[in-house]
Parts: C-alpha cells; structure tokens; sequence
C-alpha cells in the first residue's frame, strides 16, 4: 500500500477535482430530540454542505448501491405472447465522499454474497462497479461494536482512505485513480512521526463501550437454538423490519409484479425486505416457517452471525449498531448475543 | 475532463464472472409456450411447458429434483419442481396447485399461453450412486410431484436399478395424482402402495397412514442398511415419522433424501426468502439428505 499525507485545507481541492461527477457524502439531516445532529448520506454539491465530522449516519449508504425499490424487467405484449426488457440500471457513477470503515465492510461482504457468489447479482455489480469510496477515519459512538467484529479498518474495497492526523489527513492509497487524484493536489511522502502518529489513532480500544463476544459464536448460536432469550426477545420485537431498513448489510428482498393500466405492459419491482415482517417466509396456502416474531428475530441473528460466517468465514454483522440505535423496542446486538450467550 | 468517471461495462470480461447468456442469470427468462394442460383434481393441473427456441430447449438439462423458475409478466414468478424426464430436455412437465396469486392466474391460462422460465436450479437426487440399488420413493400429497421425475428417470432406465417400491398417500381419493399412470407404472416390475387418509363409497383401495405401508415395506427385508435408498418428499409431519422409521430400519442417514419447499423470490441465492437457518433451499436444496436436514435447525 502507498501512503501519502496532505494539509487538510487540501481536501477541499480534492472535492473540486472530483465535482464533475456524482458526489454522496454525510450531511446533517436535523437535530434528534436530545439536540444532537442526525446525519444522513445525501449527494452533495459544494464542499461545505460535507460533514466530515459526523458520527454515524441514521442511514447506511446502502440505498446508493442496493436500493430500497428498483425495476428489474419491463415486459411489453405482442401480438403472439410477450416481450422482456432489462435495464441493469447502471446509472452514472458515483463518489462516496468519506465513508467510515464499517460502510466499506459492510460493501465487501456483501460482495461476498452478491458478485462472488454462483449467480452474481448484476444489478448490485452494475452499481458497485460505478463506486469511487474515499474512507474516513471515526471515533467510536456509544454503539458502536465494530472493534468486536474487526471490520473497525477497512483493508480493501476503497480507493483512497484518510486518517485524520489533527491539522493533516494520512492518506491509504489503493487504486490507480486515487493515486493520479492526489497527484493534483498538494501531498508528501509521511514521515516517521507521521506513521508514529497513524499508529496511535489506531489504539482506541478504551473507546469502544459496547462489546460483543464473538468466540466460538457459531457454535453458541446452535447450543442455545432453544434458548429462552429468544422469547423475551421475541416479545419485545414489533417486527416492524426497522433494524433492516437501516442494517449496511441485509440484503434480503421480495419481488412483486404488476400491470400497468393500459393492460399492455407489466413491471417486476423487486423492494428490500426484511426477515422479522411476517410474511417472509409464509407460501402460497398459508404455511408460514417462521410464524412467530421470536422466530424471526432468531433467524436474523442466525443467518448474520452463523449462516453468513459457515458460508463465508466472517459475520454479514460490521458491528455500526444502527439497528440498535433504530430500534424501538431498544433491541440491540449485544445485549442479545450476550444474553443467548448466557452465564458461561 | 481528466477525473471524470466512466461507467464500466460489467459484462466485461474483467469484470467478473458474471454471463448474459447463462440460463440462471438474472431476469434472462426463456420464452416457453403452454402447450397441453391436463387437469388432474380440481386444484392441481399438469402443465407441459415448452421452450419455445429449438436450440435452447434441447440444450435445457436438468436432474430430477431440480426446479425452475416460472414467470407471468405482470402477475408474478414462483418455483416449481420438474415433474417431466430428463430425457426430455426443455419439454417440461410442471403440476402445480391452484393456491396462490400466480397459481391461480396460471389455472386460468389456455393452451398456447406464453410463460417465462428460468432454470434449472438446485440439488438433483443422485440417481448415478442409486444404480444398482432397491429404491423407494416415499410422496405424500403434492410430494409425489417432485418425486415423479426421478420415478420416470428410473423406469426408462428399470434394468439398471433393484426394487422400486413407491408408497404414496393422499388426503382422500380424489386428491390422487397422476391416477391415469398407475398402471404404466405398475408393467416396469414395481410395487405401487397407494392410500388415503379417508375413503370415499367407492374407493378400492385401501385406508390408512403412509407409514403402514412403509411398515409393511420395512418387515419384506431384515435391513435396509446395504442396498436401498429412499426419497421422501411430503408435508413436514410426514417428513418426522417416515424419516424416524426408516432410520430404525436401518437406513443411513446419507441415502434418504427430502425435498423441501420454502418461499422463493429469486431461485439463485439472493433474496433470503428459502433460507433455512443459515442454508439456501435454492442453492444447497431443494434435494438434501437427511442427514443434512437433521443438522439443520427448522428444516424439518
């Protein structure tokens, strides 16, 4: 990896070099009930609109790349049957604009599942494909558990990540088209203090209050299937799908069609879904396989913290605690896994 | 315009594994023709299902287990097992149940409808290492449906397997399917058990659970450790006593296989509706041995 280290008055120039395209970076949406700013990722024109400083988004940048609603296929009838059209919607490209590590992890496992798997996912490719991601470095929140699940550092799946070193940002180059940006602005090589000062943001585990005991987690999952904690957890939960809605990870979607009113043209929309509504897994008939919300909220844990790491040797969960922060009857992943977990 | 970005063209060689042409990518359906329908009961109807380009129809293969995804522009798209041959190629037979949104539209459609069909996905029953063996095939209800493609996989090739035995239950008599092909059946030297949980005035046959007939099956051998294979496919309550009684015969875990049923919404691992704890029905099913769904939570 290349390293290089900039003024941070430079990251503005860095902002204009890339204006011609699509820029999405974190905004300040409002003010929560305690006063304090809500951020979400909105696309930015100007440079002071970006809140670099922000703590977590109420959002994650998912919409961007898996969208909440998207058209799949139009069809068009013919004379002997039908005709069906794809559009991948692989639309402009588009430049995130400092993304925190649990986001770009949360984008490398998905890829996991969704363009290196057996039928990769065109759509998301199509999209994914079209990303420039320009990392940030954070400070843990309150519930934050990213350091328990190791995705607190992004490794791949970023083109340039910067650290904020106080008056200048160290700079993590992985691409070509990174490398070439900073070739236009004003940057040097870092200096021994600089990587002694690098190496001190990393050490930040005393910020981290929330915890998640993730060891041997796959096998706890299987012991305590019966466990009584699903219940009490299953009674609190409105299976309302918030968590998903806001998860960087759940993926999860139904498809529906439907006729347009000239009776001659249909649409397949496929919308995210999320596997605490009811009818996730409820067939034609009326059979449901998971009828109850403790089962559901069970299977969420199952397939994040089991399914996910048998398939693919780490957790689908980055550990950003957005679902907890969401969640209106106050579920949140520690306390859950701590209580499957129980006395040990 | 130097730091302006271009969309890459994902079907680019380097972009991936990702093939337009394939048959099980995304949304890339082949056009198929409803070319006879044959009513069955008053629910299930058995569809023949043609892909309507020569070429691709002859190149459509598949095992016996595997399913396709059929789709109705406008109304919806949904699994279904291949109830046809695989000598049969993209001449598909699908019986399907009159019970939801797209299976009733379905009900409506004429000869000559235009579906879409994507496919073949899924796990197939080994019917290779079955070479050589006795055979059961154990269907309850809708569960003969995907047990008649592996059936008609051994019957055209009869000589190459021991003793077939199909036990198959039905509620009641006029929820039997495939009647017309009993006898077909019965001249490839096979036993046919049929029952129904409650008879009608002139039902002949006889009445009573599938496991009496299995029980039956079961005090015919001393075990069934050596030489037999079983495929169960039915409701999950069945599934739970045939699957226990043919284990206490002696059957190894690894040569019984089931059929499971989940809601699907994409066929290719995508969508999580199938999933079974952390187990795609899509991908790693709809075939699995036992043995793999009693280590599974909430398979069975």
């Amino acid at each position: 990896m290349i390293f290089k280290i900039f003024k941070k008055q430079e990251l503005a120039r860095l902002h204009e070099l890339l204006a011609v395209n699509v820029i999405v970076g974190p905004v300040t949406k409002g003010n929560d009930r305690n006063g304090k700013p809500l951020y979400n990722f909105a696309v930015v024109s100007d440079f002071a609109e970006l809140a670099l400083d922000y703590t977590q988004t109420v959002h994650s940048p998912k919409r961007f790349i898996l969208p909440y609603k998207e058209t799949l296929s139009t069809f068009a009838m013919t004379d002997d049957g039908w005709e069906k059209h794809i559009d991948l919607n692989a639309c402009q490209p588009i430049v995130f604009f400092g993304m925190h590590a649990c986001d770009i992890n949360a984008l490398n496992k998905l890829d996991l599942v969704l363009a290196k798997s057996t039928y990769p996912n065109p759509y998301y490719m199509s999209k994914r494909k079209n990303l420039v991601i320009i990392g940030l470095s954070c400070n843990p929140e309150p519930q934050c558990f990213c350091r328990s699940m190791g995705t607190d550092s992004a490794i791949h799946g970023f083109d340039l990540f910067l650290t904020d070193l106080g008056d200048k940002y160290f700079a993590e180059i992985l691409s070509a088209r990174a490398f070439d940006l900073l070739s236009q602005i004003s940057c040097k090589e870092p200096s021994a203090k600089d990587h002694t000062l690098y190496k001190q943001t990393r050490k930040k585990s005393k910020l981290y209050t929330a915890k998640v005991d993730t060891s041997d987690l796959t096998k706890i999952l299987d012991l305590e299937f019966e466990s009584k904690a699903w219940d009490y957890w299953g009674e609190k939960c409105l299976s309302c799908g918030t968590c998903a809605n806001v998860c960087p990870t759940c993926y999860c979607y139904g498809v529906e069609e439907q006729v347009n009113l000239d009776l001659k043209h249909a649409g397949k929309t496929k919308s995210l879904h999320s596997c605490n509504l009811i009818d996730f897994a409820k067939v034609a008939g009326g059979h449901n396989f998971r009828p109850t919300s403790a089962s559901r909220l069970k299977y969420r844990y199952y397939h994040k913290h089991r399914g996910f790491v048998e398939a693919f040797e780490e957790s689908l969960c980055v550990g950003c605690g957005r679902c907890g922060a969401a969640c209106l009857a106050d579920i949140n992943p520690p306390e859950v896994i701590a209580s499957v977990r129980g006395k040990e | 315009m130097r730091n302006k970005l271009t969309c890459p063209d994902i079907f680019d060689q380097n972009a991936g594994t990702y093939r337009k042409e394939d048959p099980g990518s995304f949304e890339y359906t082949l056009p198929a023709e409803i070319t006879s329908i044959y009513s069955l009961t008053a629910t299930e109807k058995l569809y023949q299902i043609q892909i309507i380009d020569p070429e691709k129809r002859n190149r459509f293969s598949f095992q016996p287990g595997q399913f396709v995804m059929l789709e109705l522009p406008g109304i919806g798209e949904a699994p279904f097992s291949i109830s046809s041959s695989p000598v049969r190629h993209g001449d598909l037979e699908l019986c399907i149940r009159a019970v939801g949104n797209l299976t009733n539209f379905l009900a409506r459609l004429e000869r000559g409808a235009r579906v879409g069909i994507s496919g073949p996905f899924g796990t197939s029953f080994p019917l290779q290492k079955m070479q050589g063996q006795d055979i059961l095939l154990i269907g309850g209800g809708l569960g003969i449906v995907p047990l008649r493609s592996p059936l008609l996989a051994v019957l055209e090739n009869r000589s190459k397997f021991g003793r077939v035995d199909i036990m198959y239950g039905a509620k009641n008599p006029a929820e039997l399917l495939f009647t017309y092909q009993y006898e077909e059946w019965r001249q490839f030297d096979i036993n046919l058990g049929i029952t129904v949980d409650r008879a009608e005035p002139n039902w002949q046959g006889r009445t009573g659970l599938i496991t009496e007939l299995l029980q039956e099956r079961i005090s015919q051998t001393a075990s069934l450790h050596e030489n037999t294979y079983a495929i169960v496919c039915g409701p999950p309550v069945m599934f739970h006593f045939v699957c226990k009684m043919l284990t206490e015969a002696g059957l190894p875990m690894q040569k019984m296989f089931v059929s499971l049923e989940r809601r699907m919404h994409c066929g290719r691992g995508k969508c999580c509706r199938c999933n079974i704890g952390s187990t795609y029905t899509c991908l790693d099913g709809p075939v699995f041995d036992y043995w793999s769904v009693m280590n599974l939570k909430e398979a069975i």
